[in-house]
């Protein structure tokens, strides 16, 4: 099944996608995708990010792939839903997409083996963590000026049940900035793959319900603008739009 | 009316009094991988399953026997706070918390210090009282009865209200979050065993204790 959130006639609702493409409200309303208020799929807890977990990506970043996860966390601050704006600040010269496989953690888990990993999982959306890298720092980098700004890192729509993706390991990424395909991979291509991604962080921490762990990028960044229109897809997941606004459209007084 | 608890989410800061850039040294800040002091604040992130209450007992992730204790105090924010002006930033402070931002040590600033600075338990915060003049205000840490650290925020790069303005320069913070104003660079280290105290006068003591590794 595929869930959502949305915002729609002053409430928030869960929402359910009808067999047509349509959003399903739990009455029976069905609405149009496009004209409701989509809220991230889940309310996050910890967010979790993984960088350089593509060797091919991180070759383009001019790394050598990591010997451990290169995790860092992210704000609720950060998180918004389907077809959000993002603001490009005016002072940035390379802001780019990461189109990415965000797994939504279901139940509480502490020192699990890769064996056990999975049974947490409860589904899986898309992510989008834009970076601004004209504000990277060599302090617990990549910083938060540059991944944990405002609405920098939309999520969704939809929430996957981990029982309707039976292999999330072999799974098609794309992106496409106004219609045309930039970036694409595979998940197969991760370094660190899920289930060592989550006994890597239950070997030290514990994951609750509601956390997410965003699990990389493969190459293919290029840089937005104000007005691009990005669409990143996880294939069976679902397909996250978002449009870049410059400052003036941001901060406008409607 | 504060809350007593914090609920948000727990942002800190490094390398932010001029004690720790004296320590850590310029040469070193020059130098790679850093290639250059920090010019926003240097900041990470304490998830919720961090945060312990006074009075409890944190164990360290196995195979580890020492923990840094950065004494800090933790701005409570009260509203929602972005792209704050120096002269009003600390109306959105509702209140303070004693911390001990909990590290396993760790030489390098350079990448993210997930499992150093996360480990379940890795932040004992004291409840919350009300905000008073942080400009001189000591903090002190013993451990097992023996002062180890004393500090003074005095002493700091950016105060409270200019840390406020440069952090909602880019992320809203929200009701119940907390931001830590900063700890020392390779503050004392705390074997396990050790009965932890951070106190400031005005604000009262933090107390934990630092167990074996966890199973």
């Amino acid at each position: 099944m595929k869930r959502g959130r949305i915002a729609f006639q002053g409430a928030i609702h869960q929402v359910t996608q009808a067999e047509d493409g349509r959003v399903r409200l739990a009455d029976g309303r069905l609405l149009n995708e496009a004209d409701v208020e989509w809220l991230p799929p889940v309310v996050p807890g910890a967010v979790f990010a993984l960088g350089l977990n593509y060797a091919d990506h991180a070759k383009e970043l001019a790394f050598k792939a990591p010997e451990v996860p290169l995790a860092f966390l992210k704000g609720p601050n950060t998180i918004v839903g389907h077809r959000a704006q993002t603001r490009r600040p005016a002072d940035a010269t390379y802001m780019h997409y990461e189109c990415e496989l965000a797994v939504v953690i279901g139940k509480t888990g502490k020192n699990l083996t890769k064996a056990e990993a999975m049974d947490i999982v409860a589904g899986y959306t898309v992510a989008n963590d834009y970076a601004i890298r004209d504000y990277l720092e060599n302090y617990y980098r990549p910083n938060l000026r540059v991944k944990n700004r405002d609405g920098c890192t939309p999520l969704g729509p939809w929430l996957v049940d981990a029982a309707d993706v039976p292999n999330p390991m072999a799974l098609k990424l794309t992106t496409r900035v106004n219609g045309k395909t930039t970036q694409q991979g595979t998940t197969a291509d991760m370094i660190f793959d899920i289930p060592t991604l989550i006994e890597y962080l239950t070997s030290f921490m514990t994951l609750n319900p509601g956390d997410i762990i965003l699990t990389g990028t493969p190459e293919g960044l290029a840089d937005v603008k104000a007005g691009d229109v990005i669409e990143t897809e996880v294939e069976g997941v679902c397909c996250l739009i978002n449009t870049i606004v410059d400052d003036e459209t941001y901060f406008a007084t409607v | 009316m504060i809350k007593q608890h914090v609920s948000g989410t727990v942002y800190g800061v490094v390398l932010n009094d001029h004690a720790s850039l004296r320590k850590i040294g310029n040469e070193t800040l020059a130098a790679a991988p850093y290639k250059g002091a920090p010019k926003a604040p240097a900041m990470y992130i304490k998830p919720a399953n961090t945060r312990v209450a006074c009075g409890g007992v944190v164990s360290l992730p196995a195979g580890t026997m020492n923990v840094e204790v950065g004494a800090t105090i933790g701005l409570v924010i009260g509203r929602a706070a972005a792209r704050l002006a120096r002269d009003n930033a600390l109306e959105a402070v509702a209140g303070i918390v004693l911390a001990a931002d909990l590290s396993l040590p760790h030489a390098s600033y350079y990448r993210p210090a997930i499992r150093e600075k996360c480990f379940d338990g890795a932040l004992p915060l004291c409840s919350v009282k009300p905000l008073v003049d942080l400009a001189n205000l000591q903090l002190r840490t013993e451990f097992d009865g023996l002062v180890v650290e004393q500090r003074s925020l005095a002493d700091l790069v950016r105060d409270p209200a200019q840390l406020l303005v440069d952090v909602t320069e880019f992320m809203t913070l929200a009701e119940g979050d907390v931001l830590l104003v900063g700890v020392s660079y390779q503050a004392p280290q705390a074997a396990t065993g050790s009965q932890v105290r951070i106190s400031a006068e005005g604000v009262g003591s933090l107390n934990f204790s630092i167990a074996g590794a966890q199973q």
